[in-house]
């Protein structure tokens, strides 16, 4: 039985009972984020991070979430009121709902009925992860054009580029991972994994691809152009205050946690043991699934908590550069590469045909990598001085251009 | 007629008039952005639209893509026409109004006599024949074998777009671009060695670190670098004598 099937005898009340629950894991698991965060973070830079409030300082994220929802909250005056609004509400919804697809255990028994700690099973469901995501980032975009001031709106503004080039990297490594998985969903792509390889292995280019981009998704650091403390103060929400700026973070952290496990799910096999620890799942029964779907996604959070404390925040331009230069070029090529074996593996070809096009790939990726870098080498040469044109031009690389308003202004003087 | 299961007449019900009264929205706001927001609530009500219908992978495809593309028309509304900017009412050609009208009326009819053409006095299929391999599967056959060609001129169609307006918007630099370590080595070559670790900021250490306080420099003369030009024009500039401390109480041991 798959799990869609199984998924569909669901009666309405557990549908909202596991609907419950997804939202508490996220809403836990963010205030965990947060202490976890901080406690590693300060474990790298050689301190001791929060760990007075609570059991080795536990309570610490909640009790600064109640300070927050205590404060005051501010509406600017040239603020535009119902984006305002509207915005964290947005971005913070949307990042909830990416959750309903994702599976978090196998078959499992909830109260008397047999059934899977998955929301919904779409057939597109990864699909759906991208829709949603790319809603919830109108939530940035909005709030950083509604609150009526400078750094926000740029912050909101190198958001939306941010994401709109990013998540085609990101579209593009899934992309591999359907081709292997002949599917979209997420449960059938844990299952491909299952009986064959994790993903991690087969698609190791794609998922070095995903874990990047999925660092640009959810603008963190090193990617946090849109929030840069140094540059835009806060970024989108620096206007934004209480509980509203509450939202921004439970979405920051939520959208985290989602894109992680999705990585889980996609490369390494979802809420399934481990190979060789197989034998966990017949013994300690389905529910002990998602202790291995929580250390796989806890593996991507510890990866974001590295990055932020190793790397430095990147430039702009080298930022987009790397995105649109260097990721998506690769994945596309990637995609064919993987396409073309795919085929040839479905034709039934003997495993010569296939070291064949490996030596070819290797053979050609060679010979363009070399005549890239001779290419480097020409362009390197400066550039010659052109004659000087007799009328005015746009300047051009050897041309040197007649200065059309110098000339203008000596003329008028000469009249 | 088609048969409309409750759920989902409930869902056309309450998200129809929304996405109509958003459409409507959409013409008549006058900001810019406003109507952007508004044409993507419309674009993901008709996803979820699709999506009840059965066309799943259409409604959510629907959604990636026109999410991506308002945003873009968003970003567009922002470097071009500006931030706050409205629609102005004045008619810049003349009968525009008129010609605008006349193709919005000949669009409506062309689009009701098409849907009326291919639903009345036809029985409903449904889509349960078209997703007998499964929905995804359906389109990619009907995509890669009858209507590839279409599809591919489209394909090329926007790649020509995107190359065409990609050569319009191309500068050429005619000059080498300096890049960081050139510039780091260049200050340490040129001027004097102070300028090179860069300026020094304003404000007057532990008392006022406001920018528009100069610093102090160890003589305690005020440091004229530490200030925007901006803020100097201006004449924003405030006196960091009056943060100094008067004097300096020597009886004040250091703290071990």
């Amino acid at each position: 039985m798959t799990t869609a099937e199984l998924l569909g005898k669901d009666p309405v009340w557990l549908i909202v009972v596991k609907a419950v629950i997804v939202f508490a894991i996220c809403v836990v698991s963010t205030l965990l984020a947060v202490w976890t965060e901080r406690r590693v973070l300060a474990k790298m830079q050689l301190r001791t991070g929060p760990n007075r409030v609570g059991p080795f300082g536990l309570l610490q994220s909640l009790s600064d979430g109640v300070k927050l929802a205590l404060k005051e909250d501010i509406i600017p005056a040239a603020a535009d009121k119902v984006v305002f609004i509207a915005a964290p509400i947005i971005a913070a919804a949307m990042c909830f709902m990416s959750f309903a697809v994702i599976p978090m255990t196998g078959k499992v028994n909830l109260f008397g009925q047999e059934t899977a700690m998955q929301l919904t099973d779409l057939s597109v469901g990864v699909l759906y992860i991208l829709a949603v995501t790319s809603i919830g980032v109108y939530g940035v975009v909005l709030a950083g054009w509604s609150s009526g001031s400078t750094y926000p709106l740029l912050g909101g503004l190198r958001s939306s580029a941010q994401v709109v080039s990013y998540e085609i990297a990101m579209g593009l490594s899934l992309v591999a991972v359907f081709i292997y998985a002949g599917s979209m969903s997420t449960s059938e792509i844990i299952n491909s994994q299952h009986d064959n390889y994790w993903n991690v292995l087969v698609l190791f280019p794609s998922f070095v691809i995903y874990v990047i981009s999925m660092v640009g998704e959810t603008n963190r650091a090193p990617f946090d152009l849109a929030e840069a403390e140094g540059e835009l103060v806060g970024g989108f929400h620096t206007e934004y205050s209480s509980l509203k700026f509450a939202l921004f973070f439970l979405a920051e952290y939520v959208n985290i946690v989602a894109v992680s496990a999705l990585a889980a799910t996609l490369f390494l096999g979802g809420y399934h043991a481990p190979p060789g620890l197989g034998f966990t799942e017949a013994w300690l029964g389905g529910w002990f699934t998602i202790v291995w779907f929580f250390l796989k996604v806890n593996i991507f959070f510890f990866i974001f908590m590295w990055l932020r404390a190793t790397l430095p925040r990147l430039r702009y331009d080298q930022f987009m550069k790397f995105g649109w230069k260097v990721l998506i070029p690769v994945s596309l090529i990637w995609i064919l590469i993987v396409a073309t074996l795919r085929v040839i593996q479905q034709e039934g070809a003997s495993r010569t045909v296939l070291a064949a096009f490996a030596v070819g790939l290797v053979i050609i990726a060679m010979a363009v990598s070399s005549l890239y870098e001779r290419s480097k080498k020409k362009s390197e040469v400066p550039l010659v001085e052109g004659e000087a044109p007799d009328f005015p031009v746009p300047s051009l690389p050897g041309v040197t251009s007649l200065n059309v308003s110098q000339q203008t202004q000596t003329g008028s003087k000469n009249e | 007629m088609l048969e409309i299961a409750t759920p989902e007449a409930v869902l056309f019900w309450v998200l129809a008039p929304l996405s109509v009264v958003a459409a409507l929205g959409m013409l008549l706001v006058k900001k810019a952005v406003h109507s952007a927001i508004l044409l993507a609530w419309v674009m993901v009500t008709l996803a979820i639209f699709y999506i009840a219908q059965g066309a799943l992978f259409l409604g959510i495809v629907q959604i990636v893509v026109y999410t991506g593309a308002v945003m873009m028309l968003f970003l567009f509304i922002l470097m071009l026409v500006g931030v706050d900017a409205s629609d102005s009412l004045v008619e810049t050609i003349k009968g525009l109004r008129w010609i605008a009208i006349t193709a919005a009326l000949g669009f409506g009819g062309l689009m009701i006599a098409l849907i009326g053409r291919a639903t009345l006095g036809r029985s409903y299929l449904g889509l349960d024949i078209a997703n007998e391999d499964g929905n995804v599967e359906g389109i990619a056959v009907l995509l890669f074998s009858n209507y590839v060609f279409p599809f591919e001129v489209i394909s090329a169609l926007l790649i020509t777009a995107a190359v065409g307006a990609m050569v319009l918007a191309h500068h050429q630099r005619t000059n080498h671009r300096p890049t960081q370590r050139e510039q780091a080595i260049a200050r340490f070559r040129t001027g004097s060695l102070g300028d090179a670790a860069g300026l020094p900021g304003p404000g007057v250490y532990a008392l006022h670190n406001a920018v528009d306080v100069p610093a102090l420099l160890p003589d305690g003369t005020p440091a004229p670098t530490s200030i925007s030009a901006t803020l100097k024009a201006r004449g924003d500039v405030i006196d960091s004598a009056k943060f100094q401390l008067d004097v300096v109480d020597p009886t004040i041991k250091e703290e071990k």
